[in-house]
């Protein structure tokens, strides 16, 4: 697709980001300084929630989870039945006011999910959402043409397999666990989490599958 | 260039309630999107971060996105509607005035006697068809349509009183599966599904 067809469609969500207007840059700054000046911030907190976002959270939180769920039943039973608790075990934190809820994939069912109403995310798992995510086009079309929004993310879901959207509008925040690929058999845990994608734990893709071996 | 003052009114049916809408064109999927694209947008999420459950909820920085003008919410980047929301907030519960700022919020207290939940797992339900003034979290394309309750969650607080000064509302929310068919006529696929997390008070019973 075309920079040009997307400009007419929806010319400010970008895929890429446009030019911040100066005076939203300004108008952060200046908040940031007068919440600092009243001591309501300090300017390293500030820097550390940053940092935490840009380093410390991500996808790969998430795919510890799964790749532990594919090597321990007990252990994927748990994460489905409480997964915050489960994700507690891994030493993950939960101390977030939204409850984590993880899908699983299985033979005849494909989870994926979206926020239709803002952009709930199991970020505490899964880092801060891709711009797509946020976006007017993801959130509309998601729940109503879940199948043609697959294709553009070159899955193909086959008709006679179930697909279950699920629209975050609570404090539950939702996570697809995978299904782990053939072939896999012989891979240690940590090899596995290097399969686990973002895009398959949000259900709009699925994981790698792990190169041939000599 | 700023964004638009609020609608006077408080708003439900806003632009935000995408859920089925046509027309806003193909997923535009951006190859190694850093977290921040810009520092003041960190610095936006940060403030964020320090100030949520301390001088606002987060049903009221929801619904004061939710009052942006339409075109003003469309336009908007995503973490300049939070810079907005965030002002706003802020400005109108005193933080930002002169002398010092109000003491932070207590966290809400979950209440330990609890009635029973109305619904359980398989029963059949229906999305009320409301169209309340203020916030709420029912998306249109369900109301009115029915579906079957998949488990029982909570109870959390109600949003629609949560954002609007009534901090105590606890309800039971209830995963509730609908047909793809029942949402979207028979084009749709007969297999999908669509499940939607909703409060006790959206759902009817359905005999």
């Amino acid at each position: 697709m075309s920079e040009h067809e997307h400009h007419e469609h929806y010319p400010h969500e970008h895929g890429h980001h446009p030019q911040a207007p100066s005076d939203v840059e300004a108008r952060a700054l200046a908040l940031e300084s007068l919440l600092i000046e009243k001591g309501i911030l300090t300017s390293e907190q500030v820097d550390e929630i940053i940092r935490t976002f840009e380093q410390d959270i991500g996808p790969m939180l998430g795919a510890r989870v799964v790749a532990r769920a594919w090597v321990d039943p007990d252990f994927r039973k748990r994460l489905i039945e409480d997964a915050n608790a489960a994700v507690g075990e891994l030493g993950l934190s939960t101390t977030n006011l939204a409850r984590l809820s993880v899908v699983a994939n299985e033979p005849g069912v494909h989870n994926m999910i979206v926020c239709t109403l803002c952009s709930c995310y199991p970020w505490m798992v899964l880092g801060l959402p891709p711009t797509w995510y946020k976006s007017p086009p993801y959130r509309s079309r998601a729940v109503r043409e879940p199948r043609v929004v697959l294709e553009e993310f070159g899955v193909n879901i086959p008709e006679d397999v179930e697909i279950r959207v699920w629209d975050s509008s609570s404090d539950l925040r939702y996570m697809v666990l995978p299904e782990r690929p053939s072939g896999t058999e012989a891979m240690a845990e940590a090899e596995l989490a290097e399969l686990v994608t973002r895009d398959s734990m949000i259900g709009v893709g699925l994981p790698r599958v792990p190169a041939a071996r000599s | 260039m700023a964004i638009q003052p609020d609608i006077d009114s408080v708003v439900v049916n806003g632009v935000h309630d995408m859920g089925g809408m046509h027309g806003f064109g193909p997923i535009v999927i951006e190859t190694d999107e850093p977290v921040f694209h810009a520092q003041w947008e960190g610095k936006v999420r940060a403030i964020f971060s320090g100030t949520v459950g301390r001088y606002y909820n987060l049903d009221e920085f929801r619904h004061v996105i939710e009052r942006m003008e339409p075109t003003a919410y469309l336009e908007a980047v995503y973490y300049e509607r939070w810079l907005h929301a965030v002002e706003t907030l802020l400005d109108e519960k005193g933080v930002l005035a002169s002398g010092s700022a109000p003491a932070p919020q207590a966290p809400p207290k979950r209440p330990s006697n609890f009635p029973a939940p109305k619904f359980k797992a398989g029963d059949r339900a229906r999305a009320r068809n409301l169209h309340p003034e203020g916030h709420i979290r029912l998306p249109r394309y369900v109301r009115g349509k029915s579906g079957v309750v998949t488990s029982v969650k909570g109870p959390f607080l109600l949003p629609d009183a949560n954002a609007h000064g009534n901090h105590d509302v606890w309800e039971y929310v209830y995963p509730v599966r609908f047909a793809a068919r029942e949402l979207w006529g028979a084009d749709a696929s007969a297999r999908d599904s669509v499940s939607v997390d909703l409060w006790e008070s959206y759902l009817e019973a359905v005999r």
